[in-house]
């Protein structure tokens, strides 16, 4: 697929009209994760516009996003910039295919506060 | 037989690039009673028109169809050129083929039949068509304007300055508006208040203009020249032509708890009271739903006080009914309710205001005395934070979808002043866009930035949090250095989106004038008409039409004074021959027609007819042609057809419709 078509996808998937967006930064403003993000909430929009998706698919904004929906409740335009992180993110996961996690993987993200759990049952349900 | 002839307009490329005009022409020729048809780029054009009056005379037509753009575009142009010709104006008919075809098609071969079939219902209804002859109906001289702010009070005096006499309806208890809520006006700063007095005080004192306020219209019939207004005076309590204006009723009356509407509720007012110092008239009214008198029947201090025995309990709401000609809408506008914006604290914290309440907290007279103070705590801010945009620019359901349009300049205004009284405060203003076009506007923006320091953040504020210190934390947006802002303000403004007053859309109702979702009024033509309502002899000032500044409402309410003027000085009005009419035959005098007529025009009269030889007294409709306005709402009610609408009859709306079925 080439990198107009993924914006296309997005768009699809998330039911987002990225044109709509008047840069008021409502969105940004409102994100309670902003700060760990690298690509900001109104920079998404602007990504999917100029179908930037290679550079949005590798951001880490991607896992950062809480899903508060916080810019989608507030976004004066209904652009709805978490609805597009949420589709970036589907479409990562749907490239990745069925292998979401390997054995191999885990002792990477193991760390003392994250609960064992987690873990176990982030396998079970991703190994395959 | 007619003889009719079909002209087929291009109108440039706008209809030919779509519809094979000539193909139009071709098919027309054949249609039965057409004896000439032909097409030319514009009709009308002198050219074109002249076109018309040729085929008259060298084709002995009785009848002509003109293919072209909507009748409400030239309908009335091709009617004088037909009279020109020796022909009934009511003998043309329009075929739209251009905004009901061929801007609406973009393949020629489907927007070609539909042309044709068009032109074709046309001819059908031409030959069926009858001379019509308009009748005359009486202007009254008077203009009546609802609304007493600064666009009612310009807009009633320069009627009344042309000679005719103005009724100004007010709702609250003086006239003045918004404007005279205002503390200080761009861009050139100069007080509102002594601005607008004197302009209250010229209307009050013009010898042609009366004022009603504390009224509300209660009901409209009638048409262009000739409305009926029932105006609702509603009962004052006190005596208008005994009251002094001392204002001893204010000071003495032991009710102090009502919100005080002119200072926004931010502070309280007596139960009898005048809105402000200026107020015109200077007559207080008393709040029966505050007053101790109304609600427990003991109390009366006001009238023991009023040494004029001004005090009357006893009044009552008096309705007065009036003739006017002309109507002009000046409703004006009022902020939005902040209810849907839970993110910016309005409703937790008092230090977050609206823009209309700092207006009232900076001025002398409001709650404050004029001092900048924070409403919870009565302390001087330090950091004040403005945002703008709330809720206007937003299509989602929260807000206006449109630009408040005034925002930007009072903002920058706001900060300026803030500013200049008090250099020790920071200024920190939130907006999407700064738009300041308008003369000597951008210079009065840049100034605020450049010589007051005002900090303008390209950016939207998400929240505003109150903290346990009695600080607002405000997380906004630098787009331009792509950072999230957070900032301990001790006040934020918001600049909140303006609305059409929302008594507009009950009167709206009462005028049959359009309003369009927003509750705007709509403009006849966006462009060419835009002071005047689609419906005849209703005129637009100030922001019941569109947002708007002081300057451009003046000016808009000058426009519609001359509009009002314009048809003031006519004697006469031409009406619309294009009316109801019984067949005194048919009628069986069941009444539904004049159950369903908006305009009164049906009344029943005992008549003698000879049916057939049978001479009988029967109840027949009788329709009243000056008052009829054509709806057609009695043709489709009356049960046996004995109702028609002339120009529109029930045979050639069959003919038409049996022409584009053909």
């Amino acid at each position: 697929m080439s990198h107009r078509n993924y914006a296309e996808k997005i768009k699809e998937i998330s039911g987002v009209n990225p044109y709509k967006c008047m840069k008021c930064g409502k969105c940004s403003a409102t994100c309670p994760s902003y700060s760990e993000m690298d690509i900001k909430p109104h920079q998404f929009v602007s990504y999917v516009q100029s179908g930037e998706i290679e550079a949005l698919a590798a951001s880490k904004s991607l896992w950062k996003c809480l899903s508060c929906f916080a810019c989608v409740e507030r976004c004066p335009r209904d652009v709805k910039p978490g609805k597009l992180i949420d589709a970036a993110r589907q479409l990562v996961v749907r490239e990745r295919g069925g292998d979401y996690l390997s054995a191999d993987e885990i002792p990477a993200l193991l760390d003392e506060e994250l609960p064992q759990q987690l873990l176990v049952s982030a396998f079970r349900r991703y190994k395959r | 037989m007619q003889r009719i002839g079909v002209f087929v307009c291009h109108c440039g490329s706008n209809i030919a690039a779509t519809v094979d005009v000539k193909k139009v022409v071709e098919m027309m020729k054949k249609e039965p009673g057409v004896c000439h048809a032909e097409d030319y780029p514009y009709m009308c054009s002198e050219a074109g028109q002249m076109k018309i009056l040729e085929a008259v005379k060298e084709h002995h037509l009785t009848g002509v169809v003109v293919c072209s753009c909507s009748p409400r575009m030239h309908e009335a142009t091709f009617r004088k050129a037909a009279e020109r010709a020796g022909l009934n104006p009511y003998m043309v008919e329009i075929a739209n083929i251009r905004e009901h075809c061929s801007w609406i098609h973009k393949d020629m071969e489907e927007a070609t039949e539909k042309a044709v079939i068009l032109a074709r219902a046309a001819v059908a209804k031409v030959n069926l068509n009858t001379p019509l002859q308009a009748g005359e109906s009486r202007v009254t001289k008077r203009a009546l304007v609802i609304g007493g702010g600064i666009a009612g009070i310009q807009t009633a005096i320069d009627i009344a300055d042309a000679g005719y006499e103005v009724d100004i309806v007010e709702k609250t208890p003086s006239i003045g508006g918004r404007m005279s809520q205002l503390d200080k006006t761009f861009p050139t700063l100069d007080c509102s208040a002594c601005i607008l007095t004197p302009k209250m005080v010229e209307a009050a004192a013009h010898e042609k203009i009366n004022i009603y306020t504390y009224s509300e219209v209660d009901k409209v019939t009638g048409f262009v020249g000739d409305f009926t207004v029932d105006i609702r005076k509603k009962a004052r309590s006190v005596n208008s032509d005994k009251c002094t204006g001392c204002g001893v009723c204010q000071e003495k009356c032991p009710s102090k708890k009502s919100l005080n509407e002119f200072n926004r509720g931010l502070n309280t007012r007596s139960a009898i009271y005048t809105p402000f110092a200026q107020a015109i008239p200077n007559v207080p009214v008393i709040d029966r739903d505050a007053c101790i008198k109304f609600k427990t029947g003991k109390c009366g201090v006001c009238e023991k006080v009023c040494q004029a025995g001004a005090i009357d309990y006893a009044q009552q709401d008096e309705i007065i009914t009036e003739k006017y000609g002309a109507i002009v809408v000046a409703t004006g506008f009022d902020t939005i309710k902040l209810d849907n914006y839970d993110e910016y604290a309005y409703n937790q914290s008092k230090d977050v205001i609206t823009s209309l309440e700092l207006e009232r907290i900076m001025n002398a007279a409001g709650p404050t005395k004029g001092h900048l103070e924070r409403l919870s705590d009565g302390k001087a801010p330090k950091e004040m934070v403005f945002i703008q945009c709330v809720g206007s620019r937003c299509s989602d359901n929260r807000g206006k979808s449109y630009c408040s349009k005034i925002c930007c300049m009072y903002t920058a205004k706001h900060a300026m002043l803030i500013r200049d009284k008090y250099p020790d405060v920071n200024v920190t203003v939130f907006y999407i866009d700064v738009r300041t076009p308008g003369k000597n506007f951008d210079e009065f923006y840049r100034r605020a930035v450049e010589e007051y320091g005002v900090n303008y953040v390209k950016g939207q504020v998400g929240k505003v949090a109150p903290l346990p210190n009695g600080k607002l934390l405000v997380q906004g947006s630098d787009l331009l250095d792509n950072k999230q802002i957070l900032k301990e303000a001790d006040m934020v403004v918001l600049a909140t989106a303006i609305e059409p007053e929302a008594s507009v859309r009950k009167i709206a109702t009462m005028l049959t004038a359009s309003i369009d979702t927003n509750n705007f009024l709509t403009e006849a033509h966006p462009k060419l008409r835009p002071v005047e309502s689609p419906t005849a002899g209703v005129f637009l000032s100030g922001v019941c039409q569109g947002p708007k500044d002081i300057p451009e409402t003046v000016a808009q309410a000058g426009a519609a004074a001359v509009k009002a003027i314009g048809l003031l000085a006519k004697d006469k009005l031409t009406t619309n021959p294009c009316t109801a009419k019984p067949d005194e035959l048919l009628c069986n005098g069941c009444s539904q027609c004049a159950n369903v007529c908006p305009y009164g025009a049906i009344t029943y009269l005992d008549k003698e007819v000879n049916d057939h030889g049978i001479r009988e007294t029967r109840r027949i409709a009788q329709v009243n042609s000056a008052l009829c306005q054509g709806c057609g709402a009695c043709t489709v009610t009356c049960p046996s057809g004995a109702m028609d609408l002339q120009g529109f009859s029930n045979r050639q709306i069959i003919a038409e419709v049996d022409a584009i079925c053909r």
